[in-house]
């Protein structure tokens, strides 16, 4: 295996919606500066595991822009919706920063090449009150080719990052591998954004079968960069916030163009609309959704039946350009004039951009371990992001990263009479790669594993189904029942040390197998540590089924201490707060 | 939800492996794209986009109801400008195309 060393200014840890605006806010950002000081350009280096081209959860496309202010709203407005649908636990520091930027960053984004939906007067057509209307089918290749067209951004694809380098809770670079060039990467960095996305794949899927991966979130986003900030001890909070999308069944399409777009009512197999016995928070949709088949009323459907000839083809082109399965499904049955689309939860995910699960920030996106910023559904506290919350927490942490490295760069040129200092350093870092390298070729080379890393991660999301509130329990779990998943993720985890693979991919398989289990230790502690049900399905605690608002209007956060998980509650931010700043 | 590629139209020229986001797609020894891991495909389509001689097609499995239709789309030229035209193959050998400019926002 061959070893690279890079050096570079700015390390961005994924190449997606957010990591690609990192880039190009922080070109920008570091442009303008040294106009002014007369200063060398940053280097910036973006490491993507896939392509950036289409990578992330914006590989298909996107169908509308989901966080927008319209017309007659505020950023307040948004930041109160956001509350309200996560029932308080926000930061609201964080929803009022990126609510602040919407606007301008999808103004940068149709003029980068995005087509928005306008009327005769050339005002964006909305759709409810935060959303519009736009083509974005090559949102991805717009974005990766604004990226392509900055001189001081390096886009390194294929290499999937799998540890960060901290030392003295300080971060320093990053360690990963060439996917299919057979070569290990040590990276030093003087910040480093992490924009790796949240997490799929921890519990079992709708269909385990031959079309498992036909899932909501990118069944490629892992949740590294969780999992490396909670092994280097990173702050984390509201990993029990988790995300369950409701979706045409099957194809697991979105069902919000059908609601919004052409005002499809959720109904029971009755016939009765159930929506509004529920309530019509995103966590209420789906509980509806479960309560009524637990009730012996499913299945449960969109209503669709009587819809205009124009209005169904308008649909079958929309589906073609974020979710093309779910026109394959019409054309191969019956379209949605003619039968009500069916709709299921899905399995839960961990992810920043929807719920609040994530790194503990600032208001500059800087995390507990210094140098290290997140952005996009890795970052926690600031639900209901979607595209222009990522792009807009790209601009907030390049911003901020930026400024960091330009006020530490003195700080990081050795000092004379230092010299052994450097060179300690210079061993520990050597120490480093020979032990990751070591492990890597370790795992090439053994051959008699009793089990493969696909088995261990059907345990695993087996584990996670029946013991944590996956589908299997309608999504609820007690703490008994929590406490045997946590058995078994133990067990699962000490088995994959044994693992073989024959190539780097497979390698990659056996890292995000480890990050998955890792998170899923996590999501276990914060699921115990909420003893309410706040949020239904998301967070359904059946031995805790009410609100605790005396004990639990609270965040929980945790951090790992001597490979002990521990909790740690802290008070909500005062409202209307607008900065906060970490303690530690 | 898969894909699969027809070896007889491949031109090697490897675009759906760069492109795949799951790096699924490898080339074989003859030079010709094939799909790994089939069953980990997330159905995003960004390859039948990218393959400039159509060779590659996606399906729904059987176990989230799919009937045999393969579909891929070609660039076909429009008034103003390229549009994008998705073939869908029926199994009974019928076959249905829906046309999108990718200049026109979508209605909902």
């Amino acid at each position: 295996m061959k070893i690279e060393r890079l050096k570079t200014d700015l390390l961005i840890i994924g190449g997606g919606t957010a990591g690609c605006y990192a880039a190009i806010t922080a070109a920008k950002a570091n442009a303008a500066n040294n106009v002014a000081n007369n200063a060398a350009y940053l280097k910036i280096l973006i490491v993507e595991k896939a392509n950036i081209k289409r990578s992330g959860c914006l590989a298909a496309g996107v169908n509308a822009l989901n966080a927008y202010i319209t017309e007659g709203h505020t950023p307040k407005d948004y930041v109160e919706y956001a509350k309200k649908d996560a029932d308080g636990i926000v930061r609201e520091d964080l929803l009022y920063s990126i609510s602040g930027k919407f606007n301008d960053v999808t103004a940068h984004l149709e003029k980068l090449g995005l087509v928005i939906l306008k009327d005769k007067d050339g005002k964006y057509v909305t759709r409810g009150n935060r959303n519009i209307k736009i083509n974005g089918e090559n949102i991805k290749p717009i974005l990766a080719n604004a990226v392509k067209k900055l001189n001081n951004v390096t886009v390194l694809n294929h290499v999937n990052i799998f540890d960060f380098s901290v030392h003295d809770n300080k971060i320093d670079g990053a360690y990963g591998f060439g996917i299919e060039n057979d070569t290990f990467y040590a990276i030093e960095a003087k910040a480093v954004i992490i924009a790796t996305g949240g997490a799929a794949g921890l519990y079992r899927p709708n269909n385990p079968g031959f079309s498992r991966h036909k899932m909501w979130y990118p069944p490629f986003n892992t949740g590294a960069g969780y999992a490396m900030g909670i092994r280097h001890g990173a702050e984390m909070t509201t990993f029990e916030m988790r995300f369950i999308a409701l979706r045409c069944k099957d194809t697991i399409a979105p069902t919000g163009t059908l609601a919004q777009g052409v005002g499809a009512k959720q109904v029971n197999a009755l016939g009765e609309v159930y929506e509004t016995k529920y309530g019509i928070s995103t966590s209420e949709r789906v509980y509806g959704t479960v309560a009524e088949n637990l009730e012996g009323r499913g299945p449960c459907y969109l209503r669709t039946v009587g819809i205009t000839p124009e209005q169904e083809e308008s649909l079958l082109k929309a589906y073609l350009n974020m979710a093309p399965s779910q026109t394959i499904r019409w054309i191969e049955n019956d379209t949605p004039s003619k039968a009500n689309v069916e709709i299921e939860g899905t399995e839960p995910y961990i992810v920043g951009g929807h719920t609040a699960s994530g790194y503990w920030v600032d208001t500059k996106r800087a995390t507990t371990i210094e140098g290290l910023y997140a952005a996009g559904d890795v970052a926690g506290g600031c639900p209901q992001k979607y595209v222009t919350g990522a792009l807009a927490e790209g601009e907030i942490a390049a911003k901020s990263a930026v400024e960091y490295i330009n006020a530490t760069v003195d700080c990081h040129a050795p000092l004379q009479g230092s010299r052994n200092d450097v060179e300690t350093e210079a061993t520990i870092k050597e120490a480093e790669i020979a032990s990751h390298v070591a492990e890597i070729e370790t795992y090439l080379s053994q051959k008699n594993s009793l089990y493969t890393t696909e088995q261990l991660e059907e345990a695993m999301q087996i584990a996670m189904d029946e013991y944590a509130g996956g589908i299997m329990t309608g999504y609820g779990y007690t703490e008994k029942q929590l406490n045997i998943a946590k058995e078994k993720i133990d067990e699962i985890e000490s088995l994959t040390g044994k693992l073989s693979a024959t190539d780097l991919q497979e390698v990659m398989y056996i890292y995000e197998l480890k990050e998955r289990l890792t998170i899923c230790k996590s999501v276990i502690a914060h699921l115990a540590a909420r003893h309410e049900t706040r949020w239904h399905s998301f967070a359904e605690n059946t031995d805790y089924p009410e609100k605790d608002n005396e004990r639990f209007r609270k965040y929980v956060n945790s951090r790992l201490e001597n490979g002990q998980i521990k909790i740690i509650l802290r008070e909500l931010t005062a409202e209307g707060q607008r900065n906060y700043e970490h303690h530690h | 939800m898969s894909i699969i590629i027809d070896q007889g139209k491949c031109i090697g020229c490897g675009r759906c492996h760069d492109v795949c986001p799951g790096t699924l797609i490898k080339i074989n020894e003859n030079k010709k794209a094939f799909i790994k891991y089939p069953k980990d495909c997330w159905g995003c389509t960004s390859c039948i986009k990218e393959c400039p001689v159509h060779a590659i097609s996606f399906f729904l499995g059987e176990d989230i109801g799919g009937k045999g239709c393969k579909v891929h789309t070609e660039k076909v030229k429009g008034e103003k400008n390229d549009i994008v035209r998705w073939i869908f193959e029926l199994n009974d050998g019928s076959v249905k195309t829906i046309d999108i400019d990718p200049k026109e926002s979508n209605k909902y």
